[in-house]
């Protein structure tokens, strides 16, 4: 297999969301020396592109998307040390902590958010379910956050999204970190209502509504 | 107030094979392996003990408890096959005998369409008691769940502020779908004593019934085990719900999101068997296919309608009552796909005799609350009630003399057995059968008819449905679970 050929088959691996290929693929590009950032950009990243694309006209689905994602993720883990080594970073679209709020055990929707936005090309943290507003000021703060993400299942913890807010607004770090919030229950109003800077209804708009409030305030 | 019930005839006049023995007897025994050899997580200490004195084994580290599926067998075969749920008058007891349907109001909601401007504002605990009062007056509607969220009270104590407004609006039988801890738990028993007339009159007359969600897949939520215990002890009837979504929380075959949701459901009821044998539960269901483009959860669709049937000929083989999610349209207002969802789901859950039907009145997947889709949930209702009824016949019904007096040509309309009979037809209240020109004049229907009755309807005075001293008393015991927290 040439190395034109071996970026083909990693387009491949992840349309076809398969991550085991596509781990196998970059272990392959690292052993024959060829450039991390290459393979993810000439090999990779074209596959990203196209599921994107097919999703759009209704080739695919959501479950492909997130496939497609989660292969993405794990090609970029292999890849990651030697990119290290060399001293070359990817770009980075933003940097974003996830949590489900304090109380809430819901993590579906959150998990989603988070693979759709890595393979987007955000840093993301995710730091998990039932997480204090504490912890993710902390967290916040640690990685010199862009963006907060929360998302909440409950009628009961939706009020936790406003606690961190307030606490992130306590601590200082807004309006600079911007906060977007999720979950079955949450609407637009209550955005506006607790001062979210975005919404969204679904893990694709999480990453559009994502993409805008950094772009605005860069 | 009444309640119209949906009596089914022995043998149905209407019936569905959804699923044959064969089809059940694979389900149930890979739910059992499921149950067994993968297990169910139960995060509560009080749970595991309970199900390992019974034989399960238990993973203390992941909380997964992996029960024998003759130990599960066992313990659903002390399940009572039949009990009511008694009103707070008994001519509102809803015997569930397995031959009669209940339709419930759906929960819980976030938002309301305020009925008079139409706008959408986040729900109140005013909103709870407004949409108690219109379920009470609806004759279709037999049971409250609680509508929509009381989001003007603390979280800690807002089930029970909404169980208040709804028992001081309505004297039918309350289903909760929102006390998911201990604390509630008790403080809901007590306050339901209080108005039963103590702990054993409740325990024969449970005004009161609790459902709870799993936390699919295949695990249950702390709060809620530990609440339904509470519950279940008390002799309250207890469900477990599951909303087992294709493609999501379960495989994308429908009959594997079976397997899944009825391995949480079962793994549930046999708790609380174990722990209080004989106690009233029921099965709950409401499993969807999720939306392939967003994912999410989507209240509609064919599968849903399969599920309605296949959850209730599960509940049938294991002879426990069902409370099945019908209704709950996906659609955004009373229109043309919340017609056909609620319809459709409705029947096929009340074809196969399902006991109770949850999910009149709200839109969106169960977050916005419409007085009107009420009003037009309960046309449904009374649809499928004359349809249900079948088609009697016999030597009255053949109509034989009738047929003889008119001959050829003549006209039915005058004849005697036509004004004996013709009440039995059913009669629309927001269908529109006008002419079309009285149509072009008004240009109103069903949406804006079933919109004025509900006004009508809350605008009515509504005298308390609970005495003075009860509702202080009440409120204390609310106070206490405040001050707790």
């Amino acid at each position: 297999m040439g190395t034109g050929e071996m970026f083909e088959a990693m387009t491949k691996s992840i349309i076809d969301g398969e991550a085991e290929d596509a781990e196998r693929l970059a272990r392959e590009a690292l052993a024959r020396g060829v450039d991390p950032l290459h393979a993810i950009n000439l090999g990779f990243v074209p596959g990203i592109n196209e599921v994107g694309r097919a999703f759009g006209c209704n080739e695919l689905y959501l479950p492909d998307l997130v496939r497609a994602g989660m292969a993405m993720k794990t090609a970029i883990r292999a890849l990651e040390p030697e990119l290290a080594r060399r001293g070359a970073t990817r770009q980075s679209a933003g940097t974003v902590v996830l949590a489900t709020v304090k109380g809430d055990i819901h993590e579906i929707g959150k998990n989603l958010v988070a693979t759709m936005l890595s393979a987007n090309g955000f840093q993301v943290h995710d730091l998990g379910v039932d997480v204090s507003a504490e912890a993710i000021v902390a967290k916040a703060r640690e990685v010199k956050t862009d963006l907060v993400g929360l998302s909440a299942l409950l009628t009961t913890t939706m009020p936790a999204q406003r606690a961190v807010i307030e606490s992130l607004d306590a601590a200082g770090l807004r309006p600079h970190v911007k906060v977007l919030i999720g979950g079955a229950p949450v609407t637009q109003g209550w955005a506006r209502e607790i001062g979210a800077d975005g919404f969204s209804e679904d893990a694709l708009g999480a990453v559009n509504v994502a993409s805008g409030l950094l772009s605005v305030h860069r | 107030m009444s309640v119209e019930a949906i009596e089914t005839a022995d043998p149905p006049r209407l019936s569905l094979n959804i699923l044959g023995r064969d089809d059940i007897r694979r389900l149930h025994t890979a739910t059992l392996d499921v149950i067994e050899s993968v297990g169910v997580r139960f995060p509560s200490g009080r749970a595991l003990e309970i199900l390992e004195a019974h034989g399960a084994s238990i993973d203390q580290k992941t909380a997964v408890a992996k029960i024998p599926g003759a130990v599960v067998e066992a313990a659903l075969a002390k399940a009572p096959p039949t009990y009511t749920l008694a009103g707070r008058d008994p001519a509102l007891d809803l015997p569930l005998d397995g031959r009669h349907s209940y339709l419930g109001t759906d929960g819980c909601g976030v938002e309301v369409i305020d009925p008079l401007t139409g706008e959408r504002h986040r729900s109140t605990l005013q909103d709870v008691s407004d949409a108690a009062h219109l379920a009470d007056r609806l004759d279709a509607i037999a049971f409250h769940w609680t509508p929509v969220s009381a989001q003007d009270r603390p979280p800690q104590s807002r089930s029970l502020h909404e169980l208040l407004a709804i028992w001081s609006a309505s004297r039918k039988h309350v289903q909760t779908e929102t006390i998911v801890s201990a604390r509630e738990a008790r403080a809901a028993v007590e306050m339901a004593a209080l108005l039963a007339g103590g702990r054993e009159a409740l325990r024969r007359r449970p005004i009161l019934s609790i459902m709870q969600c799993t936390f699919g897949p295949l695990a249950q939520d702390k709060g809620s085990l530990e609440a339904a215990l509470v519950a279940a002890e008390a002799g309250l009837p207890v469900g477990f719900m599951t909303m087992a979504s294709c493609a999501s929380t379960g495989p994308a075959t429908p009959a594997g999101t079976l397997v899944v949701g009825n391995a949480e459901v079962l793994s549930a009821l046999a708790l609380m068997q174990m722990a209080h044998p004989g106690c009233p539960v029921y099965y709950a269901a409401a499993q969807t296919a999720i939306d392939l483009k967003t994912g999410a959860y989507t209240g509609g669709g064919p599968e849903d309608f399969l599920f309605g049937a296949a959850s209730n000929a599960l509940a049938d083989f294991y002879r426990v009552p069902l409370s099945m999610g019908a209704y709950a349209t996906g659609a955004k207002e009373p229109d043309w796909q919340a017609g056909v969802e609620n319809s459709f789901s409705s029947f096929m859950a009340v074809v196969t005799g399902a006991d109770m039907l949850l999910g009149a009145g709200l839109l969106h997947g169960s977050r916005i609350l419409s007085y009107a889709q009420m009003v037009l949930d309960a046309e449904i209702w009374s649809i499928l009630r004359a349809m249900s009824r079948g088609i009697v016949v016999n030597d009255e019904t053949l109509a034989l003399e009738a047929i003889r007096d008119v001959g050829p040509g003549g006209t039915f309309l005058t004849h005697r057995h036509t004004k004996k009979h013709m009440r039995e037809l059913w009669q629309p209240t927001v269908f529109d059968r006008r002419p079309y020109g009285a149509w072009e004049a008004a240009h109103d229907g069903a949406h804006h008819w079933a919109r004025v009755r509900a006004r009508a309807i809350l605008s009515e005075p509504r005298p308390a449905a609970i005495e003075a001293t009860q509702d202080s008393e009440l409120r204390r015991l609310i106070a206490l679970v405040e001050q707790e927290t």
